[in-house]
C-alpha cells in the first residue's frame, strides 16, 4: 500500500512537472471549444442544444490523446520493469497508474468542462448532472484508456491503434453520459447509477486486462 | 480436444472433411437461394426488396457468431495453451469482418428503398458498426506486432475485452436509440414471420455457417503452412 502510494505520488509529480498532462489536455479542450462554434455557427440555441455532446466528445478525445502517456515513458526508461518486480502485483501497479492518469488529466478536465460550457451557452440546470456524470465517466475513461495504452505499448503508430481499440469501449460511457445530460429529470438518476456501475466494473476489470497486456510486453 | 493439437493431424482431418463441407455448403445455398428468390412471397409492405433479407440477416448472424468463435478460441488459448487456438482466432477475424461488412453493406442497400437513406443511426446499425470496429482493432493488432508469440498474447486480450463489452455496448446503444426515437424503431416484418419466409432464411443461415466453416478451415490451413514456411526459411538462413 505504501509502495502504491509512493507510485501514485511519483506519477502525479511527474505529470505536474512535465506540464504535459493537464496543460496539453486543457489546451486541446479549449481549442475544440473555440473552433466548434466557429464551424457550427454562432446560433445560441443550436449551441445550447449541442453543448453537452460537444463537451463529452471533447473530454473523450482529450483522454484518448493523453492515453499513451500512462505506460509509455515508464516502459521506455525501464522503470516499468522495476515496478513489475516490486512486491505489489502488476494489476495494482496498472490500477495505480490509471488512477494517477485520472487524477492528473481526466478529473481536472471533467471539473473544468461545465465552466467551459459557459462558452457554449450551457443550460444552468444541466451543470450538476454534467459535472457528476463526467467525474464518474472520466474514471471509466481513464481505466479503459489504460487497457488501450497497455495493449499498444511500444508500437509504432500506437496512437492510431489506441483509438480503434478504445473507441468501442467508450460507446457506453458516452451514451449514459449523454442521457444524464439531456435535461430529462426521469433519466438523470438511472444514467448516473449506470455510469457508476461502469466505472466500478472498469475499476476491477481494466487493471486485470492491462496487467496481462503489460506482461506480454515485459517478457 | 488435445488430440487435435497436432497441426499435422489437424491438417489431414481438415483436408478429408473439406470436400464434404463444400458439398453441403453448395447444396444448402442452392436450396436456400431457391427458397429465397423463387418460392418466398414478396412482402405485402416491402415488395420484392424483402429478398435482401435472405443475404442480409444471415451475414449479421455470422458476424456475431464468428466473434464468439474468436473469443472462445482466445479463451481456449489462454486456459489450455492449445497451439491451434490462436491460429483459429486469428484466421476467423478477417472472415468475420467480411461478414460484418456484408451485413452493413446489404443493410445499407436495403435501407435506401425502405427508409430513404443509406445510413440511419438505428440501434442495430450502430452496434453492428461498433462490432466492425472491434474486428478492425483485432486485425490491426496482428498486423502491428511483428513477433508472433507476443501478438498472440495481446490479441487474446483484445478479443476477450471486446467480447465482454459487446453486451454492454448493445444494451447502451439500445438505450441511446430508444431515447432519441421511441416509436419508429425499425422492426423486421413485425414480431412473427411467415413460414414461407422463415425456412429459406434458416437454410441460408446454415449455408452461411458452412461457408464460414469451409473458409475458416482453408485459412487455418494456409496459416499453418505460412508458419512452417517461415520456420524453414529461418532455419535455412541460420544454417548458412
Amino acid at each position: 500500500m505504501k509502495l502504491l502510494g509512493a507510485l501514485l505520488r511519483r506519477d502525479l509529480i511527474l505529470a505536474a512537472r512535465q506540464g504535459g498532462g493537464v496543460g496539453t489536455a486543457l489546451g486541446f479542450f479549449l481549442t475544440v471549444l473555440v473552433l466548434l462554434p466557429i464551424g457550427i455557427g454562432p446560433d445560441q440555441i443550436t449551441l445550447q442544444r449541442l453543448a453537452p455532446g460537444i463537451l463529452w466528445i471533447t473530454l473523450l478525445l482529450s483522454v484518448l490523446l493523453s492515453a499513451d502517456r500512462i505506460f509509455q515513458q515508464d516502459f521506455e526508461d525501464g522503470s516499468l520493469e522495476v515496478m513489475a518486480m516490486a512486491p505489489a502485483s502488476l494489476e495494482l501497479v496498472a490500477l495505480t497508474k490509471a488512477f494517477a492518469h485520472w487524477l492528473s488529466t481526466s478529473l481536472p478536465l471533467s471539473i473544468a468542462a461545465p465552466f467551459l460550457g459557459v462558452l457554449l451557452n450551457l443550460r444552468t440546470e444541466i451543470i450538476w448532472p454534467l459535472t457528476l456524470s463526467m467525474i464518474q465517466g472520466s474514471l471509466a475513461l481513464s481505466l479503459l484508456a489504460s487497457i488501450g495504452a497497455s495493449l499498444t505499448l511500444n508500437l509504432r503508430r500506437g496512437g492510431l491503434l489506441i483509438s480503434i481499440l478504445v473507441l468501442p469501449l467508450y460507446v457506453p460511457v458516452l451514451v449514459f453520459g449523454m442521457s444524464a445530460t439531456t435535461g430529462n429529470p426521469e433519466v438523470i438518476m438511472p444514467s448516473l447509477l449506470i455510469l457508476s456501475a461502469i466505472a466500478l466494473a472498469s475499476l476491477v476489470l481494466a487493471p486485470i486486462a492491462a496487467a496481462a497486456a503489460l506482461r506480454a510486453y515485459l517478457k | 480436444m488435445q488430440q487435435f493439437a497436432n497441426p499435422t493431424r489437424f491438417l489431414s482431418l481438415a483436408n478429408g472433411a473439406l470436400p464434404y463441407i463444400w458439398a453441403v455448403t453448395l447444396i444448402l445455398f442452392a436450396i436456400g437461394l431457391y427458397g429465397a428468390l423463387v418460392t418466398a412471397p414478396p412482402d405485402y409492405q416491402q415488395g420484392e426488396t424483402v429478398r435482401i433479407m435472405f443475404v442480409h440477416v444471415p451475414a449479421a448472424w455470422l458476424a456475431m457468431l464468428v466473434y464468439t468463435v474468436m473469443a472462445l478460441a482466445s479463451a481456449v488459448a489462454i486456459i489450455f495453451r492449445h497451439p491451434l487456438a490462436d491460429v483459429a482466432a486469428k484466421t476467423a477475424a478477417p472472415i468475420g469482418a467480411v461478414f460484418c461488412f456484408l451485413a452493413l453493406a446489404t443493410g445499407s442497400l436495403w435501407g435506401k428503398p425502405m427508409w430513404g437513406a443509406w445510413w440511419v443511426w438505428d440501434a442495430r446499425l450502430t452496434s453492428m458498426f461498433v462490432l466492425f470496429l472491434l474486428y478492425v482493432g483485432y486485425i490491426a493488432i496482428w498486423q502491428a506486432i511483428e513477433e508472433t508469440g507476443r501478438a498472440a498474447m495481446i490479441a487474446r486480450i483484445v478479443a476477450i475485452v471486446g467480447f465482454i463489452n459487446i453486451p454492454i455496448i448493445k444494451f447502451s446503444v439500445d438505450w441511446w436509440n430508444s431515447l432519441h426515437q421511441p416509436a419508429s424503431v425499425f422492426r423486421m416484418g413485425g414480431p412473427t414471420i411467415a413460414i414461407s419466409m422463415l425456412w429459406p432464411l434458416l437454410v441460408m443461415g446454415l449455408a452461411y455457417t458452412f461457408l464460414f466453416l469451409a473458409l475458416h478451415l482453408i485459412s487455418i490451413r494456409s496459416e499453418i503452412t505460412t508458419r512452417k514456411l517461415r520456420n524453414l526459411q529461418i532455419a535455412r538462413s541460420e544454417n548458412r
